[in-house]
């Protein structure tokens, strides 16, 4: 039979289990039914709630404005499908093309799409994680629970981490007139995606705000009284805090465990490995054409930027990783498109809109095209071996879409046009003052076996923790 | 001053009735580089990306000697508006002017003012009883938005005949070839400025409702702006507030008027009116080109380079009927979807009172189209304003057989 019949049967009566009911897992089942997709269609989720989106909990939750149980997703269209609520997906068996379920059922598939995206790495003692008053967040439950230890009125807060999400708490709790400590080993907030230079405004933008904000340190315990709530913390500088809450914000895990021994080239610190098409590699790096992935848990290789394996967290990739991914399901080679997104992704913070486009961690200069560090309102442009990489903005959102143009084209960087609130003739560049990349990690977690090419294989070493 | 070709023949008034072959020529090519040394960009990704693009300035003191235009604000010791202004002295005066009119800070202050316009709404209507004809400019689609930027800025409603005068001189001003003289733009100007200080000064001493009390310079949070900021500040709201929606409502009238299909599917679901109100926005934009704006620096756009300093003219209205974004485009479609228009430009200078203006055309039109019967154009075209930017009907006379209640 040929791949256009195939096709065709698959379009018509396939089975297509979509695995993470979330924004990417809603946005790719909506596609595939506009697609004139006819099949079934399953929908696997772990929580016990259908998709809601995420940006919100971390701002108008924590404020009040919105509760966290009307966040659900709006539709864009009636998906027709099989829900599977509250059950997580244990594993997955590619030679019978079946999803193995908690619960002991198995799901078969024709085609599979991996959307389980993220969740909040937890703090590293799981005897303290567990105290009263530690929390993370990443779901819609945890933003309720945050939302009403937080309306109780805790006498002063800490936030582990400033990133983007601890950032985000640490603003809510100051417009709800909460004390606040944030710390950070880093040498200032935003640091790991946006550099020093910028992470240097954020710090102001946060004291200038009565955040207490340390940085250079890490929280080495956290101390609960006996019956298990948290009172203290205690810092790497010797020094400790009394708080009733702390907010652990220390970035994310992808969620793969479940396809251990499946074979694919899945873990949790890069995720699912897959080509511009949203096919997931096995992992040997050979691409699979039943499998795909999109969202946060998937990592593809983008050509703008040295065909590098980008993952990104952001909402807009989500969305539009699940529409090619969900085209490419059910289209034959040649009508299949490529998933080039440019990374892009905002916050909301102390009354401030911070937007950027393209990859900054890849810049190695920075200029302040337009308006001033010192205002607190400004692009920041960063260039990558003398041309345009990426954009960063604090209140200046509207101009990114220029830049981004420029990133598609490459234009040399530094700028050398005259621009509106461009405040130099000449921008000087300067270092973005990136940590380290060479900070050690989690080291291999693969390796090669065999030793003729023909019998050559990858392996998964055990992670260590 | 002289015009290009093709700017000189979209100022004629012999063509305003239907410019759209115009724009149809224009759009050919993309860039239009005029005798006169002006540019004029036709096509909607080209429009899209120079509004948004930084090295584009409002400011028209960026322009070459030669291409300036007299301004009669500065003539008069007034800053620019912030319409003709960039960052940073556009954000500070816009977000001063935005503190009490909108999002984040005053997020119900629009709505707050429904019951009161929808009321307005209702007397106007309520006085076409009893007549068989009416002029939809003048007896509804001009007394409404009037009403409501009086409201909106607290300027008494019993004042407008005397300002009247002063804005129509003064938006005409923005045209590229005003019906007005210099002088009287100069006067117009000085009109407005005197009247606009003495109230200001007195909703300081004594605060009102309405946005410019919140604005007073010693009192309110807009505490950034001077006085003269202030003035300028309130005369370009109280201008645009008068000549934009009223042409929003009359082109709504009267392209429903045409299209008597469309007209009876909105008189049987008044929910069409918010995607009918966009595609006349799209259609029929009540401003049609923005002529002010200016290249910082060389620009490249479709293969011309926009010299620095050239006069650049962003046409709206041709954008918005180009076949490149808009499929069909010189159908009128309120069911179209995906309609992105730049019916309110685009970028940071994106209408300022765009939700004021939907707010008055939503409250306005589905009440009009349920309360007159059986509505027929008397002249199509109807005679429209000489102003060829905030282009619209200056009367549209329209048959009534009477009124529902």
């Amino acid at each position: 039979m040929s791949a256009e019949a195939d096709v065709d049967v698959l379009r018509r009566e396939g089975r297509i289990v979509v695995v993470g009911a979330s924004l990417a897992g809603l946005r790719a089942a909506e596609t595939l039914r506009a697609k004139g997709f006819t099949g079934s269609l399953t929908m696997i989720g772990d929580e016990p709630y259908e998709p809601y989106d995420r940006p919100p909990l971390s701002k108008q939750v924590l404020l009040g404005r919105e509760e966290a149980g009307d966040t659900a997703l709006p539709r864009r269209r009636d998906i027709d499908a099989e829900w599977i609520l509250g059950v997580a997906a244990e594993g997955l068996d590619r030679d019978t093309k079946r999803v193995r379920l908690a619960n002991g059922d198995t799901v078969p598939y024709d085609r599979l799409l991996i959307t389980t995206g993220t969740r909040a790495r937890r703090w590293f003692v799981p005897e303290q994680a567990a105290l009263d008053g530690v929390f993370v967040l990443r779901t819609r439950d945890d933003a309720a629970r945050l939302y009403r230890k937080l309306a109780a009125g805790p006498s002063r807060v800490l936030v582990i981490g400033a990133g983007f999400a601890g950032s985000e708490v640490a603003s809510a709790c100051r417009e709800r007139g909460l004390e606040v400590t944030v710390a950070e080993l880093g040498p200032a907030p935003l640091v790991g995606a946006l550099g020093g230079v910028i992470g240097a405004v954020a710090a102001r933008l946060q004291r200038s705000h009565g955040v207490d904000l340390r940085c250079g340190v890490s929280v080495t315990a956290l101390e609960g009284d006996r019956a298990g709530r948290l009172r203290r913390a205690h810092l790497s500088d010797g020094s400790a805090i009394d708080v009733g809450v702390a907010v652990t914000a220390l970035g994310a895990i992808r969620n793969t465990e479940w396809l251990d021994g499946s074979g694919l080239a899945a873990g949790p610190r890069w995720g699912i490995a897959c080509d511009a098409g949203c096919r997931a590699f096995d992992a040997n790096g050979i691409v699979t054409d039943d499998i795909y992935a999109a969202g946060d848990v998937a990592r593809s290789p983008h050509p703008l930027f040295d065909y590098e394996f980008l993952a990104l967290e952001h909402w807009g990739n989500a969305v539009e990783q699940a529409e090619i991914a969900a085209h490419n399901m059910i289209c034959a080679g040649p009508d299949r498109r490529p998933h080039l997104w440019l990374p892009m992704f905002w916050s909301a913070q102390f009354g401030v809109n911070i937007k950027s486009v393209g990859v900054p961690t890849l810049g190695d200069q920075l200029v302040i095209a337009q308006g001033t560090l010192a205002e607190e309102r400004f692009v920041a442009v960063y260039g990558y071996h003398g041309r345009v990489i990426a954009a960063a903005s604090f209140d200046g959102a509207k101009w990114l879409g220029f830049y981004q143009e420029q990133i598609e084209n490459a234009a040399p960087f530094p700028p050398e046009y005259r621009v509106v609130d461009g405040r130099t003739e000449k921008p000087q560049p300067v270092d973005p003052e990136f940590p380290d990349p060479h900070l050690p990690t989690h080291g291999a977690t693969v390796r090669l076996t065999g030793h003729s090419p023909s019998e050559q294989r990858v392996e998964f070493v055990p992670r260590r923790a | 001053m002289t015009l290009g070709t093709l700017s000189a023949q979209i100022s004629d008034y012999a063509n305003r009735a239907n410019p759209y072959p115009l724009y149809a020529e224009l759009r050919k090519h993309p860039v239009t580089r005029e005798d006169d040394g002006s540019y004029l960009v036709s096509t909607y990704y080209e429009v899209r990306n120079l509004a948004n693009d930084p090295r584009l300035s409002n400011d028209t003191r960026n322009r070459a000697p030669e291409a300036r235009r007299p301004d009669p604000g500065e003539e008069a010791g007034l800053p620019p508006s912030f319409i003709f202004t960039d960052p940073p002295v556009h954000d500070r005066l816009r977000g001063a002017a935005n503190r009490p009119f909108g999002p984040p800070h005053s997020p119900r202050f629009l709505y707050g003012l429904r019951g009161d316009l929808a009321r307005v709404v209702t007397d106007l209507l309520d006085a076409f009883e009893g007549k068989d004809e009416v002029d939809i400019v003048d007896d509804f689609a001009y007394p409404l938005p009037v009403t409501a930027i009086c409201k909106v800025l607290g300027v008494p409603r019993e004042d407008e005949p005397r300002f009247h005068g002063w804005a129509d001189a003064l938006a005409a001003g923005i045209d590229p070839q005003p019906g007005y003289s210099e002088e009287q733009v100069a006067t117009a100007r000085q009109g407005l400025n005197v009247y606009l200080s003495d109230l200001i000064e007195a909703s300081r001493r004594r605060p009102r409702p309405g946005i410019l009390s919140a604005l007073a310079p010693e009192t309110g949070p807009g505490g950034g702006m001077t006085p003269a900021d202030l003035v300028a500040t309130a005369a370009l709201l109280l201008i645009a507030g008068h000549e934009t929606t009223v042409n929003l409502i009359a082109n709504t009238t009267l392209t429903l008027l045409r299209h008597p299909d469309i007209l009876r599917r909105f008189q049987n679901e008044p929910d069409l009116a918010v995607p009918l109100i966009e595609e006349v926005l799209r259609y029929e934009p009540p401003v049609q080109f923005v002529p002010w704006t200016t290249a910082l620096d060389d620009i490249d756009v479709a293969g011309t380079t926009i010299p620095k300093g050239a006069p650049v003219w962003l046409m709206l209205a041709a954008a918005n009927r180009d076949p490149q974004r808009f499929e069909d485009p010189d159908r009128f479609d309120p069911d179209r979807k995906d309609n992105q228009h730049l019916g309110f430009y685009t970028g940071i200078h994106y209408c300022f009172g765009a939700p004021l203006a939907r707010m008055e055309a939503l409250i306005a039109l589905p009440q009009l189209f349920r309360r007159i019967k059986n509505p027929r154009l008397l002249e199509d075209p109807p005679p429209y304003r000489t102003n060829a930017v905030l282009r619209g009907p200056r009367h549209l006379p329209v048959a009534i057989e009477g009124l529902a209640p």
